[in-house]
């Protein structure tokens, strides 16, 4: 929850949940043998502002510790995933997560804003859980099912037409992947946002170069996005996607009549050096013998002892 | 045998006149699927998406997830063709009360390949949560609405649109999973659907006239497929089952016949009408009809075979039959 105590004190707090989001996703990395951790890297700021400071949400409404995997969507069957985001109210920002491979990111990061209990991680991808490694709208956090990419800014464009229509005040904030920027729904969104003058939603881009193959620029070359975001009618914002309070201003840019898209620039290796050896292929990190997993351990060790 | 024109654009106006959630999404195509009169009457509630079908799919999902009840609007193949995972992803798995009303079914159009829905029943009836109707006369049109009303999860509407028969008496409403018996009989058990259903009766007067009992079978629900009354006509047939779709034969209708037969141990020889295996081209409706073998001779050369028995009907008699209102209550009893 925001701070009122001053600039200094929320900025500690995000710093805080970040460099915590950035421990999790190791720890589980080391213990699951296997997770997306550069995405949790890159992402761990963008989400510890979100969570501590943009986002305007009520209190979690889902149980500490998330129950397994209760079916797939079906009348009279309520997912839990949105509710760690809080209730449901006119006033109330949504936060819809665009790159499902990011949830172990957000499942980090309602474990250290108090949302979840740090033992549901060690559910992670287990059988039957609903914290799953690539979640769906049954998982924590999540609202919406976007594993196959690109999706999210169209129904967050349907969610937030829907939310003017009905006189709502909060706003629709959508959490995407650049790789995402290589999809032509992406392009159609953006267009639909920008026509029917869709403000109430904003985008954070995790802008951190990197995609499976290897760096975006090689696999399928993106930019220049800013002028591409511009060019489909956006407010468009660059920022350090490691600078706290840069984040946070960005959200307050004006943008009326038009969607805000926050270029965030990240390092897919923020925080855990040693992962640049590994650069370019960070897309799903698993230690490869004993000798990486006793360095990472000894780093994860390091990284615990220091605290905010 | 009376003609409507434009039975979906005026029926949709008063339809959606006191149900305020009903928001209606086009793709470019607001004169041709008939949502001009919708976009006129209420403004508020039309929006215009553009030629960007994923987009449209994704962001109907999303406002259907906030309360509202999208009635998107495209030709089929825009739809399920170029934008299957948004349906998948963004409707289907989340069960949302989407309405997809999918125009242009086979070859009602002489657009050609990039236009004809040829498996559209075939591809959507693997997902699961889809609900699939298809219509086939002005009756069906006007009630379609009602029936997807009940319906909590997501629904696509095979449309016919334009100048269209009434087969049915307008009181006799489309009822969902409910299929309409046309006539019942012990020889051929005959299940149409769509535009196959009118061309269909052009054969069966005649056929009946010379002594081929035939229970004929209007499908309007795709899935779920499974209304008890068809497996027990289809159990009657001594001879043959016969389908006649403006589909694929793989997928659609004479698929779902198969497997009710399969499931309910019915053994008689099935015989499908339809597009074998093959993409069409562009031509006129009557044309492709013809070429495809889903016309009314078709239909008799059908019986024929199966029956293994010459019944002397030809083309200009079957051009020379008057269609009028086929009423549940007025079933021809070939028995």
């Amino acid at each position: 929850m925001s701070s009122s105590t001053g600039t200094a004190s929320w900025t500690d707090e995000a710093a805080r949940v970040a460099h915590g989001i950035r421990c999790r996703a190791l720890e589980l990395t080391l213990e699951k043998n296997g997770c997306y951790l550069s995405q949790a890297l890159s992402s761990a700021d963008i989400l510890a502002v979100l969570y501590t400071r943009v986002l305007n949400i009520g209190p979690s409404r889902a149980p500490l510790t998330p129950p397994p995997f209760g079916g797939v969507p079906r009348p009279g069957l309520h997912h839990l995933g949105a509710d760690y985001n809080g209730p449901r109210a006119p006033h109330y920002d949504r936060l819809l997560l665009s790159a499902a491979h990011y949830a172990v990111a957000v499942y980090a990061a309602l474990v250290e804003t108090g949302r979840m209990a740090p033992e549901a991680l060690s559910e992670f991808n287990a059988d039957g859980s609903s914290v799953e490694m690539i979640g769906a709208e049954h998982s924590p956090g999540m609202e919406l099912t976007t594993g196959s990419f690109g999706q999210a800014l169209s129904q967050a464009g349907g969610v937030a037409l829907a939310r003017r229509l009905k006189g709502e005040s909060g706003k629709v904030w959508v959490f995407m992947s650049d790789g995402e920027c290589e999809e032509g729904q992406t392009w159609e969104a953006v267009q639909a946002l920008a026509h029917h003058g869709l403000d109430n939603v904003g985008v954070y881009i995790d802008v951190n170069g990197q995609q499976v193959d290897g760096l975006t620029r090689d696999v399928m070359n993106i930019e220049p996005l800013a002028d591409r975001f511009a060019a489909f009618g956006a407010a468009v914002v660059t920022a350090d996607g490691h600078d706290i309070e840069a984040l946070e201003s960005a959200a307050r840019s004006g943008h009326t009549g038009r969607p805000l898209v926050i270029l965030c620039y990240t390092n897919s290796a923020q925080g855990v050096e040693l992962l640049e050896e590994r650069k370019p292929n960070l897309h799903f990190v698993r230690f490869r013998n004993q000798d990486e997993i006793n360095r990472y351990r000894g780093y994860l060790r390091e990284m615990q002892r220091w605290r905010y | 045998m009376e003609i409507l024109t434009q039975v979906h654009e005026k029926n949709l106006v008063a339809w959606a006149k006191d149900r305020p959630e009903v928001v209606v999404f086009s793709g470019d195509l607001t004169g041709s699927t008939e949502i001009a009169l919708f976009k006129q009457h209420y403004p508020d509630r039309f929006f215009s998406l553009g030629m960007a079908e994923q987009n449209m799919m994704s962001f109907a999902g999303g406002m259907a997830r906030d309360g509202f009840t999208p009635f998107v609007h495209t030709f089929a193949v825009f739809m399920y063709r170029r934008a299957l995972d948004q349906i998948e992803m963004s409707i289907a798995y989340p069960n949302l009360r989407v309405r997809m009303f999918g125009f242009l079914p086979g070859i009602t159009t002489p657009g050609g390949v990039s236009h004809q829905a040829i498996n559209d029943i075939g591809v959507l009836r693997t997902l699961p949560n889809m609900t699939i109707l298809e219509t086939g006369d002005a009756t069906d049109v006007e009630s379609v609405l009602d029936v997807t009303q009940a319906v909590e999860g997501p629904v696509y509407v095979r449309m016919v649109r334009k100048d269209i028969p009434r087969l049915f008496p307008a009181a006799e409403r489309m009822q969902l999973g409910k299929a309409r018996i046309l006539s019942r009989g012990s020889d051929i058990a005959l299940v149409t659907a769509g535009i196959c259903t009118e061309e269909a009766l052009r054969a069966t007067t005649l056929l009946a006239a010379k002594g081929v009992s035939i229970s004929h079978i209007h499908v309007t629900t795709h899935k779920p497929f499974g209304d008890p009354a068809v497996a027990q006509q289809l159990a009657c047939a001594r001879r043959a089952v016969i389908t006649m779709e403006n589909h694929t034969t793989i997928g659609g209708l004479g698929s779902e016949v198969a497997e009710m037969m399969a499931e309910n141990g019915i053994g008689t020889p099935l015989v499908r009408l339809g597009l074998r295996d093959t993409y069409a081209h562009g031509a006129s409706r009557e044309y492709l009809m013809r070429e495809y073998g889903l016309d009314a001779i078709s239909l008799v050369h059908a019986v024929e075979q199966a029956l293994d028995e010459r019944l002397e009907i030809d083309e200009h008699e079957l051009a020379k039959v008057r269609l009028s209102e086929f009423s549940g209550q007025m079933q021809l009893e070939a028995l």
